[in-house]
């Protein structure tokens, strides 16, 4: 039996029949084809699904769309907005923080719910926000230097060096 | 003067950290995986796996199964009775048992339905009656019984493969040696754990009026899908010219997407079956079950030395642990014995090694291919001997480095070697000799004080590992004389650039690389290029992203393809601006004369002048690697390479005496890439190897309860998170390899090796206790130190495997010619060198 609900998604408004046992995680990539929002095993231990609720990281995997009505969900979908890229998907993109890029989408979406709360972090503040996001590839090295590179534009913005990028990116 | 045009001092596009140039689809989640592939109508399906170890298949009844709303179809062994493996020498497995099952996982039938509730419950109607067999779980279990036997391929009880080799004389070797020590290691089997589970969706579309029937397409999260074509092709009976296979963006791999698997096999066959798309996703505990990870390896070392240090014999046994099947087995069973000789100059060298069938999920290759383990045995017992002989380990390593451009004991090839740069380069950063210099001053004067000064239980210790990886197999995994590689470039008259090549990009960059070097060698930047791969219908072949061959090999086929392109290019050129070939230069997207620059042509103008001169503009390359690089005897295919990649490690530890909380503070890795295509993914391998091999060293365990994983989820099997990793330093060593595309070397799996060992040497330099057997984790060093205060500091970590009597092969005993060995003595400026093109 499928229940009626309403998510609200990277701005934009959806109404949907779901099976009410479904995760957000399979409604967002089966019902809606946002397959940014990757998946590694299902029960909450790698982090790949994590999207943002109302600015929060969470696992969508765990996360029933029943419970999510009246949050504003991101997804990897929607953290680029009107064509301009966050910072940290720049800085990924430039300093190789994506490898095979399973990992990544989830863990630009620690990330950038990190930098808005810290927007300069300390290196154990990064270690500490990423820790649920696993990643096979990088060592997390280049995560890393990726997320202070961010860190670094984010504050020349807001001190008016760059003033080429759109304000709400970083919002 | 080449007819290429002129050639630049400097390169414009290698060596530049420029970002991979699909970098862009993964940080915005446009990048397709197979899992994220949607096709009208498709089903889904799954397999149904074996509950037991060891069992005979006496019924399989699916008819309650496929009486269900919303099943369309359901398979079982009887469906699909070709056998298949990767390896033409080990074809033992069934895309769904037939009579038996091998381990708990082994798949037993498959199922297409409209929605994964509706397999779920499809797989529970399906009964199976099993008679339950006794099970063998270890590598000493399966010696002591022969008389189960689990797979008919192993010809001697449960042995699938042995080899033995003798290279020299040995027995001279251990006459001439002052000292011989003895050790046995154990090394601990482990899953890759790609992020992304294995997946793959299967098209038949139907032709009636094509003999065949139809055709079929599958995406799959695949290393290989050049063999994964030739399986399917086989399995289902269907004509390759039927067949194409198509690796998406594949979510990591390290060698656990290297198999033909039974889940490509059967999304396969129930398409044709249904006529509809079918997609498998496997869960993660899947993932553990079809596994195809690192062998469990128990190793038996024993070297002679000179006083000083020099190397005069060394005796090596492995025995593997294989799981259920073959995989790449035999290949790994001869990996652990066949790279030995190119770290160190071995005057004489015998191996002997066997691989075991035992009822757990198969072991195949994982980043390092069977050659970490070994490499971990002798780095720990190469410090002992260090020890021993109250020698530097440092030093110790430098008194025995294998000479550039000569050839081992065992026939394999040596050409470029900066291995004395990188460990020289990887001691100097940590302080190597200040480090224990300070130590022992600071004891000296704790001892003055007579121990008055209260002292930590945290002991901090640095420990030293070097290795060698090899940069491409120099063997197909199937007998052929064709390429192992091939790239095709074709330049369109709006000067757009698309190379195609069947490698796959693991997330390792080899995408990138191709358009880097394609871009580098037509002089123009990389945002032209467009890349397609992994496509056994569009793209010619490349043989995988395996044995971490596809820089050296694909990148030498694309800049081939490319040199020829250049060519035609300059010629049209030359023709049209009236100017001598020799006098043109192309770089950044142009083409002028080089005594004035104002005579020129962009790049796209070049393109249309060729075009017009030329016909379509169209160039092939491909790549195979030279002959003689090997010994004649039989098994000589496995270890020859064009070339080997070198690395060393030093690891910084602090281990808690009171809890054995073993810390790594830091590693820092030297790697001998040659010449980096990009510093950025180069360094980002460095990193991603030692984090692996972090992992390895000290969490990543396989623990099995009655034949079954007891720990298949990414919580309970230890994954290092970001607040585990240690920091890690990664220092290129570039000196360019003659036969490398611009001088480049492999990165992919070479820079794990020597991070185990020297995690365990810096263990023992810490607290002075040797754990012989991975992980290293705190209860093994309680256990250690509690022996070492009982006076009982020889206990050793790994018990001795008895093999009583000869070794169950027919030994082959092989040396070197006199005019290789002499090689060998003449060092760098050999004639070897200049033989090398």
């Amino acid at each position: 039996m499928r229940t009626l609900i309403h998510l609200h998604i990277n701005g934009e408004q959806h109404e949907l029949a779901v099976q009410p046992h479904h995760t957000l995680l399979e409604v967002l990539r089966e019902d809606l084809g946002l397959t940014g929002t990757k998946h590694g095993c299902e029960l909450g231990e790698c982090g790949a699904c994590t999207v943002l609720i109302d600015g929060q990281p969470i696992l969508s995997c765990l996360t029933l769309p029943l419970e999510v009505q009246s949050a504003e969900i991101t997804t990897i979908e929607g953290l680029e907005q009107h064509g301009v890229l966050h910072p940290l998907q720049e800085t990924f993109a430039e300093l190789g923080a994506a490898q095979c890029g399973y990992c990544t989408p989830g863990m630009l979406l620690s990330g950038a719910a990190l930098l808005k709360e810290h927007p300069q972090p300390t290196p154990g503040q990064t270690k500490e926000a990423l820790a649920g996001n696993l990643c096979r590839c990088t060592g997390y090295t280049k995560i890393y230097e990726a997320v202070e590179a961010a860190a670094q534009r984010i504050m020349e913005k807001q001190s008016g060096l760059n003033s080429s990028v759109k304000e709400s990116v970083y919002e | 003067m080449s007819k290429a045009g002129q050639r630049k001092r400097s390169y414009t596009v290698v060596g530049q950290p420029l970002p991979k140039i699909d970098a862009y689809g993964k940080v915005t989640g446009r990048a397709l995986y197979a899992d994220d592939i949607m096709l009208p109508r498709m089903l889904c399906a799954t397999l149904l796996r074996s509950p037991h170890p060891h069992a005979r298949i006496l019924s399989i009844d699916t008819s309650r199964a496929e009486e269900l709303p919303g099943v369309l179809a359901v398979i079982t062994g009887a469906d699909l009775p070709r056998k298949f493996g990767i390896l033409p020498s080990s074809q033992d497995e069934y895309a769904l048992a037939i009579d038996k099952v091998r381990y708990v996982g082994d798949p037993v039938a498959a199922v297409a339905a409209l929605d994964p509730e509706t397999l779920d419950e499809a797989l529970k109607c399906i009964q199976v009656e099993y008679e339950v067999l006794p099970a063998l779980l270890s590598i000493d279990e399966a010696l002591a019984h022969p008389e189960v036997k689990i797979n008919d391929e192993a010809r001697i009880g449960n042995i699938h493969k042995a080899v033995a080799y003798e290279f020299g004389d040995m027995e001279a070797g251990f006459a001439q040696a002052d000292y011989v020590r003895e050790d046995w290691f154990y090394y601990e089997g482990n899953n890759h754990a790609p992020l992304e589970e294995h997946a793959c969706v299967a098209s038949w579309e139907p032709h009636p009026s094509d003999p065949v029937g139809g055709k079929l397409t599958l995406w799959s999260s695949t290393q290989t899908p050049h063999y994964v074509h030739r399986e399917l092709s086989k399995v289902l009976d269907l004509p390759r010219s039927h067949v194409r296979v198509i690796a998406p963006d594949v979510g990591g791999g390290f060698g656990g997407k290297s198999d033909p698997f039974s889940h490509e096999i059967c999304a396969a066959e129930l398409s044709r079956r249904t006529g509809r798309p079918v997609k498998v996703s496997c869960t993660r505990e899947e993932v553990f079950l079809l596994h195809r990870g690192r062998h469990p390896v128990k190793m038996w070392i024993k070297t002679g030395v000179k006083k000083d240090g020099r190397l005069t014999a060394m005796y090596f046994r492995s025995f593997l642990d294989g799981g259920a099947y073959g995989s790449y087995g035999i290949a790994t069973t001869y990996y652990t014995g066949a790279l030995q000789t190119v770290t160190y100059h071995l005057p004489c060298y015998k191996f002997e090694g066997m691989r075991l069938f035992t009822n757990k999920p198969p072991c195949g290759p994982k980043r390092g291919h069977g050659t970490t383990q070994p490499r971990f045995a002798i780095e720990v017992h190469l410090d002992k001997l260090a020890h021993d002989l109250a020698i530097d380990p440092l030093e110790l390593r430098k008194r025995n480095l294998i000479e550039p451009y000569s050839y081992a004991v065992n026939g394999l090839r040596i050409t470029s070697c900066a291995l004395g740069e990188c460990l020289d380069q990887v001691t100097e950063r940590p302080g190597w000799n200040e480090f224990h210099v300070t130590r022992a001053q600071q004891q000296t004067k704790l001892a003055q004080n007579g121990h008055e000064v209260a002292t930590s239980s945290v002991k901090h210790g640095l420990g030293l590992a070097a290795s060698s990886y090899i940069c491409g197999a120099g063997k197909p995994i199937y007998w052929n004389d064709l390429p192992h590689s091939a790239v095709q470039i074709r330049l369109d008259r709006g000067g757009g650039v698309t190379v195609y090549c069947g490698s796959t990009d693991i997330g390792q960059g080899s995408t990138s690389m191709l358009a880097y070097i394609a871009a580098e060698e037509l002089g123009i930047t990389p945002e032209r290029i467009h890349v397609e791969t992994a496509d056994t219908t569009l793209t010619p072949v490349d043989l995988g992203s395996y044995s971490s061959r596809v820089t050296f090999m694909a990148g030498n086929a694309a800049l081939a393809a490319a040199r020829k392109l250049r060519e035609q290019l300059i010629e049209a050129a030359a023709a049209h601006l009236h100017v001598p070939e020799e006098q043109l230069v192309l770089e950044n997207n142009i083409l002028y004369a080089e005594a004035d620059p104002g005579i020129s042509l962009t790049f796209t103008q070049a393109v249309e002048q060729a075009e017009a001169r030329f016909g379509a503009l169209v160039a092939a390359g491909s790549y195979k690697p030279p002959e003689g690089i090997h010994g004649d005897y039989k098994g000589a295919g496995v270890g020859p390479s064009p070339a080997y990649s070198y690395s060393t490690c030093v690891a910084r530890v602090a281990v808690d005496t009171e809890t054995g909380e073993l810390v790594v503070e830091k590693l820092w890795l030297a790697h001998d890439i040659g010449q980096a295509i990009n510093p950025l993914l180069v360094a980002g391998q460095v990193e991603g190897g030692a984090y692996m091999g972090y992992g390895e060293a000290v969490m990543e365990q396989q623990i099995f309860r009655k034949g079954r994983h007891k720990i298949p989820s990414l919580l309970d099997y230890k994954l290092a998170t970001t607040l585990d990793t240690p920091e890690i330093e990664t220092i290129l060593v570039s000196h360019p390899d003659l036969e490398g595309p611009f001088g480049g070397k492999e990165a992919g799996q070479g820079p794990l090796n020597p991070v185990i060992p020297a995690i365990a040497n810096a263990v023992y330099d810490a607290i002075g206790v040797r754990i012989d057997a991975t992980p290293i984790t705190s209860d093994k060093i309680l256990r250690a130190l509690k022996n070492l205060e009982q006076g009982k500091s020889d206990t050793p970590t790994v018990s001795a495997t008895d093999f009583a009597g000869a070794w169950p092969t027919r030994l082959i005993k092989w040396q070197l010619s006199p005019q290789q060995e002499n090689v060998s003595q003449d060092g760098a400026v050999s004639s070897l060198k200049e033989g090398v093109h």
